[in-house]
């Protein structure tokens, strides 16, 4: 029965990939797109109105653990960091290499350095709530700026290690990311249009969540659509991943907290 | 005008046709979609029931309220919905209640907001779950007993999803 | 429950109506697990109230067919300086509670 349906719209789908593939093949390179430019009217106003904007419970989570001094070092967020205004930029240029251990570090990684090193608590679970609220709560400090990673030195091979995985052919299936996000952006796949697959809008509140989640949760989304092997959330392969993206993204703003199908 | 399905159009992809199929449906097979799809039946016979429960036998007349969905829903799982009634609002002459009915979902009421002459204005905000593409009404109470309503059909994409899935 | 956000004006003019937004964490689990094979382990906010100077200003019941995490906007008008209160309740039983102050400046 439920073959049958889900045939028809497999069948549908496709129908509106093949319809969809126009001219456009070996132009200059095209800008990057955002999802935000493919949402509906309503989404994007859900989006644009940070009264509306569901991701916003999650951003006022971050503001109260923010304050939050009861923890056994007595050492809030704020105790160091003041307001959390004075984290405006600095979503633009992450992932980052940490200058201590030389490894890669996203938004995440650096919260929970702060929570390990300065506040002597153990890390925070990735996805759990409150690593999605800091998280959310400092990316959206950058709201409106543009991206802009540093892809010089270290990172350099972190780069290239996103970037081979981005454009290797991989899973069953045997597709590459690029062939989705770079050359059929705009075209309708399963009742989506395909964006640039950047990372600017996240973490995100996302209808088929339901709730907030982190960007390495959508690349496992996209990584089980293709039926690939699954990086870890917050492993090596994820981070090179996030910071190609990042730099693909150079140049378009920070959504955070975006709102996606 | 470009063919709908030359031989060229799986290679510019750089897939070949079967990995293509493959490849929609494992996106459709993702387990946050999951087995989702709706059963495309017809009117619920619960929303005929508490359509009839809230007439009461009274007339309802078309009119007087606005109700603002999209006619297109990206997903059913959220579906921003607004609703207003133009009402005075006074003591002598108020909405009551707007019911918000789905034909289709598993549960025909989806939401009742009550009002007074103190809510200042008939209008409510929300967002909607559709199980599949359907009529939604919004039947409005004012204080004299009268009914008015609006109606829009939205045709949902992709259906709100069922638990588990 | 445990987030709750509430975005209306701290302050109003007397006879003003002002708009009022919340939105709270919740699930809202329908319970229907496949289709026709009945419903289990419901889990939603069913009622949601606000009261203000002596009355209540707006009310609504809520179904599965609410999306999760219900936002709901809706109007009030301005009488006197006093506490908005908010009351959500689920099929647990558990109640969540916020109150806001409104000032209100004479017309
Ligand atoms: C005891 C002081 C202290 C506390 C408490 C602290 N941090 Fe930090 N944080 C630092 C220092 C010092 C740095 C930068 C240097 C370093 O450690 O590499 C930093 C860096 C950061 C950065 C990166 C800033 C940049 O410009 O790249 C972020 C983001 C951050 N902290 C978030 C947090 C969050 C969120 C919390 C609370 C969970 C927190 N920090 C708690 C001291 C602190
Ligand atoms: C079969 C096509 C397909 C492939 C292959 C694919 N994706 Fe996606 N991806 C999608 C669709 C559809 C979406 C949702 C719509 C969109 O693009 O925002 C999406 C969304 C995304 C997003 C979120 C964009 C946003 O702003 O919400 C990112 C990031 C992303 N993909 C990265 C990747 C990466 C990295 C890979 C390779 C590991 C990959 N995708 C492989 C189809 C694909």
């Amino acid at each position: 029965m439920r073959r049958g349906v889900a045939g028809k719209a497999l069948r549908r789908a496709l129908a509106a990939v093949f319809a969809a593939i126009a001219p456009f093949a070996a132009e200059a390179e095209p800008k990057a797109r955002s999802a935000r430019e493919f949402l509906s009217l309503e989404l994007a106003a859900e989006q644009a109105d940070e009264t509306l904007n569901r991701g916003m419970l999650w951003v006022e989570l971050g503001e109260r653990l923010w304050k939050d001094g009861s923890v056994p070092s007595g050492r809030s967020c704020a105790s160091c960091h003041g307001q959390p205004g004075g984290m405006r930029g600095v979503a633009t240029r992450y992932p980052a290499i940490n200058r201590e251990t030389g490894a890669l570090v996203n938004i995440e990684g650096r919260i929970n350095g702060c929570r390990v090193q300065h506040q002597s608590l153990p890390a925070l679970a990735y996805e759990s709530e409150e690593l999605l609220a800091l998280t959310a709560l400092v990316a959206h400090q950058s709201k409106g700026m543009i991206m802009s990673v540093a892809v010089d030195g270290a990172a350099r091979g972190f780069l290239e290690q996103g970037r081979a995985v981005y454009e290797s052919r991989q899973g069953q299936l045997n597709i590459a990311c690029s062939q989705c996000h770079e050359q059929n952006v705009g075209r309708k796949l399963r009742g989506d249009v395909i964006s640039s697959g950047l990372g600017v809008g996240y973490p995100a509140y996302r209808l088929t969540w339901q709730g907030l989640g982190s960007l390495h949760r959508r690349l496992k989304a996209c990584q089980q659509g293709v039926r690939a092997a699954e990086f870890e959330p917050g492993s090596t392969e994820h981070l090179s991943l996030e910071l190609f993206l990042a730099w693909r993204a150079r140049g378009i703003p920070i959504e955070t907290p975006g709102i996606r199908r | 005008m470009q063919q709908r399905k030359t031989s060229a159009t799986p290679r510019m992809l750089g897939l070949d046709r079967r990995r293509l199929i493959a490849a929609v449906g494992g996106f459709i097979a993702t387990p946050s979609i999951g087995a989702a799809w709706a059963e495309d039946g017809g009117v619920s016979g619960q929303y005929q029931k508490v359509r009839r429960e809230i007439a009461a036998g009274r007339e309802i007349r078309i009119g007087r309220v606005a109700l603002d969905i999209p006619r297109l829903a990206e997903s059913g799982n959220s579906v921003a919905l607004r609703v207003t009634v133009a009402s005075p609002m006074t003591e002598a002459d108020h909405v009551r209640a707007i019911h918000i009915l789905s034909e289709k979902n598993p549960v025909a009421l989806i939401a009742r907001f009550q009002f007074g002459p103190r809510s200042g204005r008939a209008e409510a905000q929300t967002n909607i779950r559709l199980a599949t593409t359907q009529l939604v009404h919004a039947l409005a109470e004012t204080s004299d007993g009268g009914l008015w309503e609006a109606s829009t059909e939205v045709v949902v994409l992709l259906a709100a999803c069922l638990d588990g899935s | 429950m445990r987030l709750r956000r509430i975005v209306m004006p701290e302050i109003a003019r007397a006879g003003e109506v002002i708009e009022i937004r919340t939105v709270i964490l919740h699930p809202m689990i329908t319970g229907h697990t496949a289709a026709g094979a009945g419903v289990s382990g419901r889990r939603i906010v069913h009622t949601f109230h606000v009261h203000y100077d002596g009355a209540e200003v707006f009310r609504a019941e809520l179904g599965p067919g609410i999306a999760a995490n219900p936002l709901l906007t809706f109007t009030t008008v301005a009488t006197r300086t006093g506490d908005v209160v908010f009351t959500w309740m689920d099929d647990t039983g558990e109640t969540a509670v916020e109150t806001r102050l409104l000032t209100v400046a004479p017309a």
